[in-house]
């Protein structure tokens, strides 16, 4: 039991009981707690696979930014525990076992069938090879990422403002 | 390289966290102790002069009162958020201590030789970045789960404000990164040895490629904004909605909240330290006309000593014991300092904590000086001003690297 | 350190994520199994990154984490305009195009 396993182990628990907290909790707002939870157990894996960039992206970006966009929109719109309604006989008694089946299926199959495969040291430093990667094979893509962040800005501060009173239009047009 | 097993590596590791983290906490402390003591100077009193000669023992009179004071939960709190908030402001706030280099020596500890930090990583500023973007949520999750409208909107607030200013910060640092290469501290400050035409150290802020000046500026102000400290600590001001998210808090959760502040304070200010003011490296260039400046350490030592002992004698009995033995233990380290095996040692780590000291001193002034922003100017400052200016110190570093090339 | 583990865990962790789309009701909780979906196939992709050498892969997740980003501030705002036009969050009710 080496200690790079012992460590997995421990991050793959806490990622997996964040996982099923997600599902199972009952506010929403804890749901985004364990949500955190799942994303710093998943940069503590990147780190075990030597991405530390990709790590500290995940923290900086996904966990520190996203998750705060949805703790926000949670907190305004004052999001509590949703009444029950009963899922259908059908839902209950047949829906859950099967998606515990494909979730165990999908597990077994593909470690399974990955079984052969090590892992092999990358050629360059990390960062450095990565920025390489992104400025150069794949500069196209990352210019077209930012005209999408700028989308996203608009879309989203078009659609949540509040129409207060539509300015009245401008007088007819005169017809001649 | 016998005897080095995994346990001592280990042991050496435990032993470095718990002397930062008893360094940390005191120095949390003592910076309140500061704090007071500058802000009421510069507003014309004394400050804390009682408890104990000089106020010294007020961090210690303030911590019991915090222990023993009563330990409420509102009604209708989210109880583990309410109680886990604290702790993540806490905890992250000081853990990113442990990514800062206090010098370039390695000491000996049990045979084993280990450097002057806790956790080198190879990014660490971006460890160090990631610590700041997950306290945004001790701020968050207090307002929230306090369920009170005051404790909502002021934690609404200042999460806001923390998420703004965290961009510009991380933007300001990015001229200093297209200079150095590396996201590793200890190298960034072996990059800033050197001295141009030389007597100017080449500091990041003094860069000959292009000073980092700006650069600076941003840093700062987007760090006193990241810590919600004034003049943009509209959110949580005594003055105003009743103390924000930290309303609803007592005694020791509250004690937290304040502590994270002081030590994210404390981070801020090493980073600016490391990054803009070559962090250990000595101002004076090490030529050897210039050996007396290996004695400073020894000599600010010394004369705290004397200041102590000759002050000392004119308290009541407590403070005419304590000051001349306090002095008496200065004038000895400066002893020791000026021995030829520990001189060099301890050039590092003075000069690192001379300029986190100015830096935190600056903070203090700041906050004592200036008026509050209003929450949409603070807003607007952050997006319109600060952000294009720290996009353009990116823009003009970039070009005047390309120059040089 | 065998890959299989990672890739195993990142297929738990898929299909955590679309057992919580399909269950639950609460539309911000819906996008957050989405999230969850999208984390474990980024897990994938640096196992696979580590397994074959190559760095293709780590670029991939930072294209994944941008677009998840826009994603969320474009979604989130949909899901309150709906929350202020039907004063409710839960999916059951948005089933009507008529107001």
């Amino acid at each position: 039991m080496t200690a790079q396993l012992m460590i997995f182990l421990i991050l793959a628990a806490i990622a997996v009981a964040g996982a099923v907290s997600v599902i199972l909790q009952r506010e929403p707002i804890h749901s985004a707690i364990s949500l955190i939870a799942v994303m710093i157990a998943l940069a503590g894996l990147f780190l075990l696979l030597e991405s530390e960039f990709i790590a500290a992206i995940q923290i900086i970006v996904y966990a520190g930014a996203i998750m705060v966009l949805f703790v926000f929109v949670i907190m305004l719109l004052n999001a509590r525990v949703e009444e029950r309604t009963n899922m259908s006989r059908m839902a209950r008694y047949v829906g859950i076992p099967l998606a515990i089946f494909l979730l165990i299926e999908l597990a077994y199959q593909i470690g399974a069938a990955t079984l052969s495969m090590t892992p092999q040291p990358a050629t360059e430093g990390m960062t450095r090879g990565l920025s390489m990667l992104l400025f150069q094979d794949f500069v196209f893509p990352f210019e077209l990422t930012s005209i999408l962040i700028l989308i996203a800005i608009l879309g989203a501060l078009v659609l949540a403002q509040r129409n207060e009173g539509v300015p009245p239009k401008r007088g007819q047009e005169k017809s001649t | 390289m016998t005897g080095i097993t995994a346990q001592s590596i280990l042991l050496v590791s435990v032993i470095k966290v718990v002397v930062l983290l008893f360094l940390v906490l005191t120095a949390v402390a003592y910076l309140v102790w500061f704090e007071r003591k500058v802000a009421a100077h510069i507003q014309g009193r004394w400050g804390p002069y009682r408890v104990g000669p000089h106020g010294l023992l007020q961090p210690l009179a303030d911590g019991v009162k915090f222990l023993l004071k009563e330990d409420t939960t509102p009604l209708g709190a989210d109880r583990f958020l309410y109680f886990t908030a604290p702790v993540i402001t806490l905890t992250l706030a000081i853990s990113a201590i442990a990514m800062i280099p206090f010098g370039p020596a390695s000491v000996r500890i049990f045979g084993v030789a280990t450097p002057l930090v806790v956790a080198n990583i190879n990014v660490g500023l971006l460890a160090i970045f990631a610590m700041t973007s997950i306290g945004v949520y001790g701020v968050a999750l207090a307002g929230w789960s306090s369920n009170s409208k005051y404790s909502l909107l002021g934690g609404l607030r200042s999460s806001a404000q923390m998420i703004s200013y965290e961009l510009s910060l991380t933007l300001s640092v990015v001229g200093i990164l297209l200079l150095a290469g590396t996201f590793n501290l200890g190298e960034l400050i072996a990059r800033q040895d050197g001295f141009s035409w030389g007597f100017l150290p080449k500091w990041n802020l003094l860069n000959p490629t292009f000073p980092q000046v700006l650069g600076l500026f941003c840093y700062f102000v987007a760090a006193i904004a990241e810590t919600n400290r004034a003049p943009f600590d509209l959110a949580e001001a005594e003055s105003e909605l009743v103390a924000g998210y930290h309303t609803e808090y007592s005694s020791f959760k509250f004690a937290m909240f304040f502590m994270g502040e002081y030590a994210s304070m404390i981070t801020v200010a090493c980073l600016a330290s490391i990054l803009f003011l070559g962090g250990w490296l000595s101002p004076f260039p090490q030529t050897s006309g210039m050996d007396w400046t290996l004695y400073i350490p020894a000599g600010v030592l010394a004369l705290s000593g004397f200041a102590l002992i000759i002050d000392g004698v004119r308290h009541p009995p407590l403070g005419r014991i304590v000051l001349p033995l306090l002095g008496a233990a200065l004038l000895a380290l400066s002893f020791l300092c000026s021995r030829t095996g520990v001189i060099d040692d301890v050039q590092g780590p003075f000069w690192f904590l001379a300029k986190v000291l100015f830096v935190l001193f600056v903070y203090v002034w700041v906050r004592w000086t200036l008026p509050r922003f209003r929450y949409d100017q603070l807003m607007r400052f952050g997006w319109k001003v600060l952000f294009p200016l720290a996009l353009l110190n990116v823009v003009l570093t970039s070009l005047a690297v390309v120059m040089r090339k | 350190m065998p890959i299989s583990y990672y890739l195993a865990l990142s297929a738990t962790l898929f299909g955590l994520g679309v057992i919580g789309f399909i269950f639950k009701r609460n539309i911000i909780t819906i996008f957050m199994s989405i999230e969850l979906m999208l984390n474990a196939v980024n897990l994938a992709f640096i196992a696979f990154a580590r397994a074959l050498g190559q760095l293709q892969g780590q670029v991939f997740v930072f294209f994944v984490i941008v677009v998840a980003a826009a994603e969320a501030a474009v979604g989130l705002a949909i899901v309150i305009v709906i929350a202020r036009n039907r004063q409710s969050l839960n999916v059951e009710r948005i089933n009507l195009l008529k107001l």
